[in-house]
């Protein structure tokens, strides 16, 4: 049911698995290296291949697709600050989602938790008093989203460690209960009139780059982003620097194991399953303080499971997370470059495809693999 | 009169259920997790209205949604069966693709970003225009209403659903016996497939048209359903039927503002916590539910 999933980086734990037969160190890192790195590129081969079907399907020319996606996204600067935008909030549910799975646990919640970090760092932002300078407010925010969506996160994370009720399901089930009472509190008591969203920030505002690069004139991205990487960098440190990111890896490996080593796996559930939510709940900021100042209904658009297909293709590793948020930010903002030539839902076919490949592809490479280094160590 | 309105349709809401869920029972109880229903449902729903809108005839409109549910069906069991993919995953990659593929091909297909042009259904008008009696013309109602007791006959009194069942519960004592796991797994969630695209037939033929996204999620109220049925079809199928009643109820209720029609939407989700934690009966999936091999 877990993902499969070998720690990528240098892991102060013992070996990942008894699956590993290289003979020797180099051998088992270039064995790691590739299993790593295939399952991406051939998902990114698949993907080129079903592009170019859709393209021809309607009538245009692969090459000047491509050409135009690329130009729309990192060949200008607006471009460029759209794609950090999103990728921000995807480095977010990217690593909320990676985090549980090092864990063993599949978050599928990070779209309520996104949404409810949204909606408590919009409403303290409400409650605190105008002209609070951003050094107090601004943290004091992230706080308040961190804890709306660790709360949401908490909640499967109890009901594994005390009934044994499964983490993915209470996950689905949540995402559509959080965002009923969302809608029904914005709409009943929060909203602004002809609107569905809330009053904006008295303070807490983060600036957009444009305010100092001024060629990102018009495009949403953020301090925010930077937030993001100081975050990504601090997941790294936990997951394998610290005591507590060693007991989660350990769980993540063999829950067994790992409590007859001595650690108490029901605590690990909870606090894992709380922080993912908090680090999902932490990208709606992106949003609330960094774009439009207010929660919205609906903000968070499937950036919350797009967060799965970025654990998945950034192989759970903070790295990679933000790689592949990169990815597939590029993507979505891609969608809208080549809209004048091809519909832009052809960028979330190529997500779907993406995903599925790499999905495919991750025991796949891991069996062709081994087999070869079978046949030539024989 | 105001009772059979009401029955009428509760039902017409519990058929797309009914078919999602005997598609997901089907699956689930071979040992393949089932998150792929929404997708399954959307491209049943987007054939159908493909198909009935080039031939002008509803019977092909039903047989392309068919198609289109086996096709992605097929895809869900090569990518977790043949190349053991992870399950969750697989199922969440299909829902995208089939959301994106849709939206694609109702631009190529029709011009169109949010629906499709009027497509043939079954005629639900009878003489007198009783309601309930016109959900009946409907042969697909027939059929959503039958599935269910047909699943539970196929399940516990048919060799294939017996082995359905040994696949889903300890696949390496059914192996030994003979029983040919992975092709016994490919059949269970090809069937899913088309069982849950015909609750996607079901509504576009109804609504006479494809409109994006127009399942809205009634493959996770299916989802909640067999989880809340503890994985059982008649069960589940019960449990569609109290979903379904409980929305009619707040369709009933809206212009007198008694309850929120959130609170209404979230009933099956709470329900299906509460089931899973055991708070009231523990529910307990088949053993070998979400494991490779």
């Amino acid at each position: 049911m877990t993902a499969t999933t070998p720690p990528v980086a240098a892991s102060q734990g013992p070996p990942p698995s008894a699956s590993v037969v290289a003979p020797s160190q180099t051998g088992a890192w270039r064995t790691r290296i590739e299993e790593t790195l295939l399952p991406p590129l051939v998902a990114l081969l698949v993907a080129v291949v079903a592009g170019d079907i859709l393209i021809l399907s309607f009538g245009q020319a692969p090459g000047a697709v491509y050409r135009l996606l690329l130009e729309g996204t990192w060949g200008n600067a607006y471009g460029f600050g759209q794609v950090l935008y999103k990728a921000t909030t995807l480095v977010f549910t990217g690593l909320a989602v990676s985090f549980g799975l090092r864990a063993g646990l599949f978050n599928i919640g990070a779209e309520g938790q996104l949404a409810a970090g949204g909606f408590a760092a919009a409403v303290v932002g409400l409650l605190l008093p105008a002209g609070v300078p951003a050094l107090l407010a601004v943290p004091v925010l992230m706080l308040a989203a961190a804890l709306g969506g660790g709360a949401v996160g908490y909640v499967p994370g109890v009901l594994k460690a005390r009934f044994g009720a499964h983490e993915v399901i209470v996950t689905i089930m949540l995402n559509f209960i959080v965002l009923a009472l969302l809608n029904w509190i914005v709409a009943a008591k929060l909203h602004v009139p002809e609107t569905l969203h809330t009053p904006q920030l008295k303070a807490g505002a983060v600036p957009r780059f444009a305010d100092f690069i001024t060629p990102f004139h018009g495009s949403a991205a953020n301090v925010t982003f930077l937030i993001a990487l100081v975050i990504a960098t601090a997941v790294g440190w936990y997951l394998f620097r610290t005591r507590g990111g060693y007991e989660l890896r350990a769980t993540g490996l063999q829950p067994e194991a790992a409590e007859y080593g001595g650690v108490r796996v029901a605590t690990v559930w909870v606090r894992t399953l709380a922080l993912s939510g908090a680090l999902a709940g932490l990208g709606g900021i992106n949003y609330v303080l960094g774009y439009k100042h207010y929660y919205e209904e609906g903000f968070a658009g499937g950036a919350g499971f797009l967060g799965i297909a970025v654990a998945l293709v950034g192989r759970n590793h903070p790295v990679g997370v933000v790689l592949a948020a990169l990815f597939f930010a590029t993507l979505s903002q891609g969608g809208l470059a080549i809209h004048a030539l091809v519909p832009k839902q052809m960028v979330e076919v190529l997500q779907g495809i993406v995903i599925l490949a790499v999905a495919a592809a991750v025991p796949e490479v891991r069996r062709v693999l081994r087999l070869s280094r079978g046949s030539a160590d024989a | 009169m105001r009772l059979l309105d009401f029955l009428a349709q509760t039902i017409r809401i519990a058929v797309p259920y009914l078919f999602a869920a005997a598609g997901g029972v089907m699956a689930e109880k071979a040992g393949i997790v089932s998150l792929a229903l929404e997708g399954f449902m959307l491209s049943g729903a987007f054939c159908a209205a493909l198909g009935g809108f080039y031939t002008g005839s509803a019977t092909v409109g039903v047989l392309s949604g068919i198609a289109g549910g086996l096709l992605f069906g097929l895809l869900h069991s090569v990518a977790t069966i043949r190349y053991r993919a992870d399950q969750i995953v697989v199922g969440i990659a299909i829902n995208l693709l089939v959301v994106g593929l849709t939206r694609f091909f109702l631009r190529l297909a029709f011009d169109s970003s949010s629906n499709s042009p009027r497509v043939p259904g079954y005629t639900t008008e009878v003489s007198g225009g009783n309601a309930l009696l016109g959900s009946f013309a409907n042969p697909l109602v027939w059929m959503g209403l039958l599935v269910i007791p047909i699943l539970t006959w196929v399940m516990y009194r048919t060799p294939f659903g017996l082995r359905v069942r040994a696949v889903g519960e300890h696949p390496q004592a059914a192996e030994t016996l003979g029983v040919r796991v992975k092709r016994v797994r490919y059949v269970a969630v090809a069937l899913s497939g088309v069982l849950a695209a015909l609750g996607g037939v079901y509504l576009a033929l109804d609504q006479h048209q494809f409109t994006d996204g127009m399942t809205a999620g009634r493959g996770f109220i299916a989802l909640a359903a067999i989880i809340f049925g503890r994985w059982d079809p008649a069960r589940a199928g019960i449990a569609c039927l109290l979903f379904a009643t409980a929305e009619t109820l707040q369709i009933q209720l809206q212009g007198t503002q008694a309850i929120p029609s959130q609170f209404v939407q979230m009933i099956p989700y709470l329900l299906t916590i509460v089931a899973l934690a055991g708070l009231v009966r523990r529910s307990v999936p088949p053993a070998a539910l979400g494991r490779a091999e």
